[in-house]
């Protein structure tokens, strides 16, 4: 219903020429899966989405709460009906009919955020957000005294699993008796089974918790018990101001940035974009004060490492739970490896199922 | 399990059972006065929502959550309406109140996703909250899980101890031999259904107000219906419906836990375990026939007779 008030409005806006006379405004159009005021996933692309709507020549207009399916191809149709130059789609859901879309409007450019297909005009696009949440776990690894760090995670796939086991190697980096423990609360974004997952985490030792959520619930359930957190998406500090240490964050704005420029010069190109800290796509939030100096300076160190290429995330030897090693020493993992990865390192207490 | 799990798992269960010993004891409430209102899901949410709303407004959670009861009653008279004045059909007004009661909520709190609202904090019992186990899983809890614990009795009070409570099951078991005696059978119904409404209202009131202090489309996931489950669990009796509601809290807090503890199985089936329960219960309960502890005239309509 919100979404086709939307709609309305856009073409409302159209039809009163919001555009200036003479040179054409770039159009990008954006498809949220949420409520762009959640603090979250759908609100961090829109915070992209703003970033770009400054640049010059460049409008901007969204939907969000599109379901994936069919409500999503009617939503992209249209915009690609309104003569839009260049649409983000950002859910997993939004691929097979974004598909199809593109294949009607040759003329218009396409992006898909985190799938696998592409097409003439179709691109999908995706950060590497295990190099930051291998940086936080740098943090949590150095903060914890129990040793026990409590992961609350959405889904058991590979996008999760891959920073679960980020987080666990960059805990053992400074901490080698570390261990993770990992729930599965089925869910994107339910703040109270999510806060629920993180007490019992919480109950069985845990004294920082992460998460792959996007509701803050886990971070009030630290609050609460007086321990540490972790937080996801973008800075959580305020909802829970003594217990937040950094998150690792999505910073879609300079990528879609490059992506409108790409566009206006006709020098964009269909294919996987995959871009991690170099390009500023994901970040760690600032660190909170109750990071000790040395171990802060330690993770700019690694940051800058991994920045400049130096420093792989997934580097061997590194043995699954069962202790087998699935990438060899002097090796790193490859992204084909990384993208479909389906189990845990070791030192995560958890099952993949 | 260690002991030291024990506990917390208790205190979990009995918080993670309060929002569903609202509800169930609304619906029982409800139902004892013979009319079938499957709109708790819906009001539930709208109680959650208002509750928040209220709270973030006035920053007085207590008027957040009578107001949350309020808005639980408004809604449940429109269930009131079409079935006691219309005569319309029970089952397919109360759905049409789920339906609509999410959309609302989700309509009207869509601007507030991501931000927090001042709730209810853990409220120690001086004393009590000292003892061993006991403490720490009953008195160590939020001021709405006691109250919670004190609708229960209060409830089955009315419903058994009171001229207004006898009156209320006369008409919902035998309308007709009930209004021969003089007992106006639509006052009690309607009685029935906006003192349920309020009830369930509270119950979503705790999940924004208690359990998090945040809000969120679809926040009750699905507990409206459990408590719908959990009334035939409790055979319409109060004090089984506080047993019924902590039984399937703990069964949601113990599967998280379980998988913290690092357990091999997997854990789709383990998040399947509260609704499991439901079923098995439901089996049980039609099973012996016991189902006959039902109001005689749940779902049907009164037509005064002349």
């Amino acid at each position: 219903m919100k979404s086709k008030v939307m709609v309305m409005i856009f073409v409302l806006m159209l039809a009163l020429g919001t555009t200036p006379a003479g040179a054409k405004d770039l159009q990008v159009g954006f498809v949220y899966v949420s409520p762009v005021g959640d603090a979250g996933w759908s609100y961090a692309h829109d915070q992209g989405r703003l970033f770009i709507d400054k640049m010059e020549g460049v409008t901007t207009a969204y939907v969000e709460s599109v379901p994936e399916g069919p409500d999503s191809e009617r939503v992209m149709l249209n915009m690609a009906r309104k003569n839009y130059d260049l649409i983000f789609a950002t859910s997993f859901g939004y691929m097979d009919p974004m598909l199809k879309v593109a294949k009607k409007f040759p003329k218009v450019t396409f992006m898909h955020c985190s799938g696998f297909k592409t097409s003439e005009n179709m691109g999908n696009y995706f950060g590497r957000m295990y190099q930051a949440r291998y940086l936080s776990g740098i943090v949590a690894g150095a903060m914890t005294k129990a040793n026990t760090l409590g992961y609350v995670a959405a889904f058991p796939i590979p996008e999760v699993i891959r920073g679960i086991n980020a987080f666990t190697l960059g805990a053992q980096s400074v901490n080698p008796d570390v261990q993770v423990r990992v729930v599965w609360t089925k869910t994107w974004y339910d703040p109270a089974t999510e806060k629920e997952a993180a007490k019992s985490l919480l109950d069985v030792g845990a004294d920082v918790i992460a998460q792959h959520q996007d509701s803050p619930g886990p971070q009030e359930a630290a609050q609460e018990k007086g321990v540490y957190s972790i937080g996801y998406n973008t800075d959580m500090s305020a909802f829970a101001p003594k217990a937040h240490l950094c998150a690792p964050i999505w910073n879609w704005g300079p990528f879609y940035a490059q992506m409108v420029e790409a566009v206006r010069a006709g020098k964009w190109e269909s294919k996987a974009y995959w871009y991690g800290l170099e390009n500023g796509i994901v970040d760690l939030s600032p660190m909170s004060d109750k990071v000790p100096a040395d171990i802060q300076s330690k993770v700019m160190a690694e940051k800058k490492a991994i920045k400049a290429g130096a420093q792989k995330v997934f580097t061997g030897p590194i043995k699954d739970q069962a202790g087998q090693v699935k990438i060899a020493a002097g090796q790193s993992g490859s992204d084909e490896e990384l993208l479909g990865m389906n189990w845990f390192v070791q030192g995560v207490i958890g099952t993949t199922q | 399990m260690t002991a030291e799990l024990i506990v917390p798992l208790l205190a979990a269960a009995i918080q993670s059972g309060t929002p569903i010993l609202y509800a169930t004891l609304g619906e029982i409430l409800t139902e004892k006065s013979g009319v079938l209102n499957l709109g708790v899901e819906g009001i539930m949410i709208v109680g959650a929502l208002a509750a928040f709303v209220v709270a973030k407004l006035s920053g007085n959670p207590a008027l957040a959550f009578a107001l949350a009861g309020t808005a639980g009653m408004i809604l449940a008279a429109g269930h009131g309406v079409v079935c006691l004045w219309f005569l319309g059909n029970q089952v397919v007004s109360g759905l049409a109140l789920t339906i609509f009661g999410l959309g609302l909520a989700d309509y009207l709190g869509t601007p507030l996703i991501g931000q927090t609202a001042p709730g209810f904090d853990k409220l120690p019992l001086p004393g009590l909250a000292q003892l061993p186990v006991l403490g720490p899983v009953f008195f160590q809890q939020d001021l709405l899980v006691y109250l919670a614990v004190l609708v229960a009795p209060l409830l089955w009070l009315f419903l058994n101890k009171t001229r207004w409570g006898l009156n209320l099951r006369a008409v919902g078991e035998y309308p007709d031999a009930a209004a021969a005696a003089g007992v106006s059978v639509l006052r009690y119904r309607w009685a029935g259904v906006l003192g349920g409404g309020f009830l369930v209202g509270l119950g979503g009131a705790y999940l924004s107000l208690a359990y998090t202090h945040l809000w969120t489309s679809g926040l009750t996931a699905g507990r409206g219906w459990i408590a719908v489950a959990l009334v035939i669990f409790a055979f319409w009796r109060p004090g089984r419906a506080l047993f019924g509601a902590y039984l399937f809290g703990g069964v949601m807090a113990f599967q998280l836990r379980l998988q913290a503890t690092g357990t091999h199985l997997p854990s789709s089936l383990l998040l399947m375990l509260p609704y499991a329960l439901t079923v098995i219960v439901l089996v049980l309960a039609s099973w012996k026939g016991r189902q006959a502890n039902a109001p005689a005239a749940l779902g049907i309509n009164y037509e005064p007779q002349d």
